[in-house]
């Protein structure tokens, strides 16, 4: 033994610790302790194993490594004393886990101390089984487990019902062993045997149809017996939790009854008056009653239809709903989710409550109230709720934006009753939240406004409008210039005017600005400028007066460092330049796009889409060819792989194919487009 | 189920950390701060639950040191909650009047509580009283 390294005790180790002023230091000293320690080890020093191993206890908690220590903890688990074997186990549950094989190591000293004379010890061992058993230790030491659960000490019986509850969530197979003995501990008079045997009685049911109608014939009434008792059981000061007699044990029961009630119509019944009187008699003022009433809120929802106690039921989570304390509003909110299932209407009632909470200061009562109210949207409401929505949009919190976008986009497409009121809501959004706009939620937009012809001029002279104001939002950027390329000449004109106008004079040059502004931006991305590149070629045709100066934009990409839209500028411009005779034609209005062929491709695609939202800028360098492709009807059955798009990102990008590609070709592929896309032929 | 409980201070020193379910190592440390971002800068008025990854923390602060219980999303939240301020208690017990420093210096004692207190995952002993005479039983075998 070395005195000088293995010198320090434990609380002088801690105390060097707190004494470093930089991470630097804590780190020198940390690995002077480890030397000695693996010093300590390498010369199998007994004396000191304990002390190493609570230091290496400490350490490992500071997030330094410590595997060289974990042989160590099964040396003192092996080791015969009391105190040896508790810091061992104590070791074995911090630095080891299930999947390491070194725990393989100890089954066999478990399997000792299960069988122990000394209660002790045997406490112990079930203790580290039950935080760190495998599914092959479960297996092995499952008898044993099963029984100390009739052991005569019932700290021992308790630790042995949790400790019943890994294995069979880790083995489901064994849990008809145990169906018997954890029935005979639902009549247990110790609270603590009593809240494990429920546990270990809630989990059987959940892995074995057996357990579940077992008990549900042999002990419904006795457990409603149990929670009677509880509830009427005088002043005791051991389990008091303001006022309430054991608030654990009542929510454990009543999620046992919940499990037993749950789709049997003999046993809800046998349960119904004690679940009445839980509702009425709790005190509601502390947070010990009301987990008892949250809990047995979600029993009487889930049980067995009873009309009388789900009105108390409902009634409850209003009181909860205008509590003061947030953490009562939480939870109501979460109820109420579950309570739209059962009774919808009583849930439309408090609407303007749960809408209120959706504008929160704390985000999870925000988010709580948004999926809630995403719920209770149905044809009659949407619109009110969807202007709430979208007026709280413009306040709202940079990181709540994102949800709630999702949900309005996601409402105003499954809810909306006429296009014209869809197209309004989603370029409200669009301006006031863009950003978070996902793809396939403004390329749907387009397939909308692409079928609907009587609103084209007024859309896009309400794009044309919004773009003015809010041309920081990139979604509503790409949507305002497809829809100028597309229908700009309309905006001119100010054809189709409806009702509801406002006349706008605007120019040819006016319509080019924006589309210019578009392409200049710096933080638009790939997208955005080869749609505002195709918006060009389509005005130039249209436009005529503004050719040369569209032609002027279109040039000055040609010198783009970004491949796909130098390829795309010197394309446009020898159309332009050399192919007078068919630009027309190239550039003639997209034809309608088929909305049934959309959604089902949508469909198809959608998780793919979706995974792909993080890699969005550097996707469009394939679907930019695709989208040209598609536009002049050449049909390159492989698309075309640039470097840096792989399989992914071509996913994502199908989405635009798709787009764009349905419908007829404009032009056949003659031989004039075909040499003007030979680099992509490739 | 209890996935994990951590006790972190203010500065995010892990104090305790306990788990239920096996986690690299290096899963541990990212799991710790991240919880310790969600809930130190929360206001005291809001909730004590946060929703982490596919479950949820609930918290509870005492003086300068954070309890967090990370559960399963459909737990019960104010039983938990309860939960925390009853190990509360019973550390205030043990160690009569508990500190920060009390926590680091007998971290393991602090383990040794939660073990007779949590087990599994699941709540093991619900009487204050039972579980401060198993700890003095205890202590006088070492």
């Amino acid at each position: 033994m070395n005195s000088f390294f293995s010198g320090t005790r434990l609380r002088d180790m801690i105390r060097a610790i707190r004494a470093c002023k930089t991470a630097a230091e804590e780190r020198a000293v940390v690995r002077k302790e480890c030397a000695a320690i693996r010093t300590s080890i390498n010369e199998n020093d007994h004396d000191y194993r304990h002390r190493n191993l609570a230091k290496l206890m400490f350490i490992h908690m500071l997030g330094y490594p410590t595997h060289f220590g974990q042989m160590e903890c099964l040396k003192l688990i092996a080791s015969a004393g009391f105190p040896e074997k508790r810091i061992g186990y104590l070791g074995l549950m911090l630095l080891l886990d299930e999947r390491q094989e070194v725990l393989m190591l100890v089954t066999n000293s478990l399997k000792q101390d299960l069988n122990h004379s000394n209660q002790y010890i045997v406490g112990l061992a079930l203790c580290a089984l039950g935080n760190i058993c495998s599914a092959e230790m479960a297996r092995d030491l499952a008898p044993e487990v099963e029984r100390l659960l009739q052991f005569r000490d019932p700290n021992i019986r308790k630790k042995a019902a949790l400790c019943s509850i890994r294995i069979i969530r880790k083995v489901p197979d064994l849990a008809e062993n145990f169906i018997n003995p954890a029935a005979a501990l639902l009549k247990e008079k110790h609270h603590g045997v009593l809240i494990t045997g429920i546990q270990l009685c809630t989990d059987l049911c959940k892995v074995s149809p057996e357990a579940l109608e077992f008990l549900r014939k042999k002990h419904t009434e006795g457990l409603v017996r149990t929670l009677k008792d509880v509830v009427n059981s005088p002043y005791t000061p051991e389990y008091d939790i303001a006022g309430i007699a054991d608030p654990f044990l009542h929510v454990r029961l009543l999620k046992l009854l919940r499990a037993l009630g749950q789709g049997d119509a003999d046993s809800s019944d046998a349960m119904n008056d004690i679940l009445a009187q839980v509702a009425t008699k709790t005190e509601s003022n502390k947070n010990a009653g009301n987990a008892i009433l949250y809990e047995c809120v979600e029993t009487i929802m889930s049980i067995e239809d009873n009309g009388g106690l789900r009105v108390l039921a409902i009634n409850i989570l209003g009181r909860f709903l205008s509590n003061r304390d947030n953490n009562i509003r939480y939870v109501a909110l979460n109820m109420l989710m579950k309570a739209i299932t059962v009774d919808a209407q009583a849930v439309q009632r408090h609407r303007a409550t749960i809408l209120e909470c959706v504008k929160d200061s704390d985000a999870s009562i925000r988010k709580r109230a948004l999926e809630l109210v995403y719920l209770l949207v149905n044809e009659t409401n949407v619109k009110p709720l969807t202007k709430e929505l979208i007026d709280y949009l413009e306040v709202s919190d940079q990181d709540f934006k994102g949800d709630l976008t999702a949900k309005i986009c996601s409402i105003v497409e499954k809810f909306s009753p006429e296009k014209i009121w869809y197209i309004d809501q989603m370029l409200k959004v669009l301006a006031e939240a863009g950003n978070f706009v996902k793809d396939e939620v403004w390329h749907a937009l387009i397939v909308v406004i692409s079928n609907a012809s009587d609103l084209h001029g007024y859309t896009v002279r309400a794009l044309y409008k919004a773009f003015k104001t809010s041309s920081e939002q990139e979604s509503l950027v790409r949507v305002a210039v497809w829809c100028i390329g597309e229908y700009g000449d309309m905006l001119m004109n100010n054809v189709g005017m409806l009702g509801i106008e406002d006349s706008v004079t605007v120019t040819d040059s006016d319509i080019v600005d924006v589309v210019e502004i578009a392409i200049k931006r710096h933080a638009s991305d790939l997208t955005t400028k080869a749609m505002a590149l195709i918006a060009l070629l389509k005005l130039s045709s249209r436009f005529p007066s503004c050719s040369e100066r569209i032609k002027d934009i279109i040039v000055h990409h040609k010198g783009s460092l970004v491949l796909e839209l130098q390829q795309r500028s010197l394309e446009f411009n020898s159309i332009i330049d050399k192919h007078q005779n068919i630009r027309s034609t190239l550039v003639e209005r997209m034809p309608i796009l088929d909305e049934a062929t959309f959604t089902t491709r949508r469909a198809g695609s959608l998780p793919a889409a979706v995974s792909t939202s993080d890699d969005v800028p550097a996707a469009p360098s394939s679907s930019g060819g695709d989208f040209l492709q598609d536009l002049l009807g050449v049909d390159l059955s492989p698309a075309p792989t640039q470097s840096g798009t792989n399989q992914v990102q071509k996913a994502g990008t199908d989405v635009l194919l798709d787009l764009l590609s349905i419908g007829a070709h404009p032009v056949q592929s003659s031989s004039s487009t075909t040499d003007i896309l030979s680099t992509h032929s490739k | 189920m209890i996935r994990f409980i951590l006790l972190q201070n203010r500065q995010g020193k892990t104090r305790l950390a306990k788990y239920y379910v096996p986690l690299e190592d290096s899963e541990k440390h990212k799991v710790e701060y991240e919880v310790h971002r969600l809930v130190v800068n929360r206001d005291p008025k809001f909730t004590n639950f946060v929703e982490f990854r596919t479950h949820k923390v609930i918290y509870r602060r005492y003086a300068g040191l954070f309890f967090a219980l990370c559960v399963d999303i459909t737990d019960n939240e104010l039983a938990y909650l309860e939960c925390i301020h009853l190990f509360v208690e019973i550390l205030d017990h043990f160690f009569s009047n508990v500190c920060e420093l009390d926590l680091v210096f007998n971290f393991h004692k602090v383990y040794l509580i939660l073990d007779e207190f949590i087990l599994a995952g699941e709540l093991q002993e619900t009487s204050k009283r039972a579980i401060i005479e198993r700890m003095g039983e205890l202590e006088k075998l070492e």
